[in-house]
């Protein structure tokens, strides 16, 4: 039992992240990829995630300026987009690209731009709580768990 | 190349292949790094099919092992890339005498059946579904130990290279038709894994950042 009561916070935040479905067990792999060395492992490839994505959000809603969609682009720039977001655990988000991909597959435009109205959303809720979560956890100091540094 | 051989422990520990990973993504490239820096890897990660070649020295220049010199052990490359795909990256090795040792793993994010049939056909060690775990690339770096210390020397590589390739071409299909969502079994039962992997130019140290890591070996 977790005695240091930011530590306690810092765990029922956590917990609340993966019971609400915004990440999956990719995070906890990233999570295990942690160590002494690169203390902020997580935080880095998460900030790298979101520098590295809006560009790709920028692409799509570009193209989805351009009437009529190019759909196979549409689709490339999700696959990639989708890619990233499955590697950093981003549960919501990944289901969204999912279906944006559907939707781009069977040519439906309306389908298309109302799921990447939804992935925004997704995507910049998960961005607000994970940086409540990073900030929380620099706050709350170095853990002790059974992974104890040697 | 004798004592290279002799050097490899059981435990992997104090081996250190050079791998070089290559994908599109600047978010896969830095988890497949820390992966693989984890595993004891040296990692050269790069962008794209083409900046692979060229690390290679296949891009005109013949022969060479690499601009740091340092050879090349295994290659993981994404499949899906804008230019030449991972699979386009993988026949060009396989058709250089030069590289076409070096075992390559395929990474994609998509479990399609007949993709993966084509790249283990053309050479693939592997196919991984991303994302790719530590336990995907820790079974890889155990294979690579296993067959280095069972192999020992260069000898018999190419036969078995093609066995591999018939074995495989068996195995994959009917570990593909057993449809789970993970990559075919390894083929770590029916050949080695091509090339000169943990043997010659081997740095026998252990990296620093290991006092996380060492509850994998440790089984703390």
């Amino acid at each position: 039992m977790e005695r240091n009561p930011m530590r306690r916070q810092l765990q029922t935040l956590r917990k609340s992240l993966f019971d609400q479905g915004y990440l999956d067990d990719q995070f906890v792999q990233l999570e295990e990829l942690q160590d002494d060395a690169n203390p902020n492992f997580v935080e880095e490839v998460v900030t790298l995630y979101y520098r590295d994505s809006g560009r790709i959000i920028l692409n799509i809603e570009q193209a989805l300026e351009r009437k009529p969609f190019d759909f196979n682009k549409l689709d490339a720039y999700m696959h990639q987009f989708k890619g990233s977001s499955s590697s950093i655990g981003a549960k919501k988000v990944k289901a969204e690209s999912t279906l944006f991909r559907e939707y781009c597959r069977s040519r439906n435009g309306e389908g298309c731009m109302r799921t990447f109205q939804q992935l925004k959303k997704e995507y910049a809720t998960l961005r607000r709580k994970l940086e409540a979560y990073f900030q929380l956890a620099r706050q709350a100091g170095p853990v002790e768990t059974a992974c104890r540094p040697k | 190349m004798e004592a290279a051989a002799a050097d490899i422990l059981p435990s992997g520990s104090s081996q250190e292949l050079h791998v070089l990973a290559v994908d599109d993504s600047y978010v896969d490239r830095k988890v497949i790094e820390k992966l693989l820096k984890i595993s004891s890897c040296k990692v050269t990660a790069v962008e794209s099919g083409a900046r692979a070649l060229q690390f290679l020295g296949l891009d005109g220049e013949k022969g060479s092992l690499g601009f740091d010199g340092l050879k090349v052990n295994l290659i993981m490359t994404d499949y899906s890339m804008p230019g030449m795909t991972g699979y386009e990256l993988l026949k060009k090795i396989k058709r250089s005498s030069a590289f076409r040792e070096i075992p390559v793993v395929i990474m994609s994010s998509e479990n399609i059946l007949t993709r993966i049939d084509s790249c283990l056909e053309e050479g693939a060690e592997e196919f991984l579904v991303k994302p790719v775990k530590l336990s995907d690339v820790r079974r890889l770096m155990k294979d690579c130990v296993m067959r280095g210390e069972t192999e020992g020397n260069n000898a018999g590589r190419r036969v078995d290279k093609r066995k591999f390739e018939d074995d495989n071409h068996t195995s994959s299909l009917s570990s593909s038709s057993s449809s789970t969502p993970s990559p075919p079994s390894s083929p770590s039962t029916t050949a080695p894994f091509g090339g000169d992997v943990a043997t010659s130019e081997l740095v026998s140290s252990l990296p620093p950042h290991s006092s996380k890591r060492a509850k994998f070996h440790d089984g703390d």
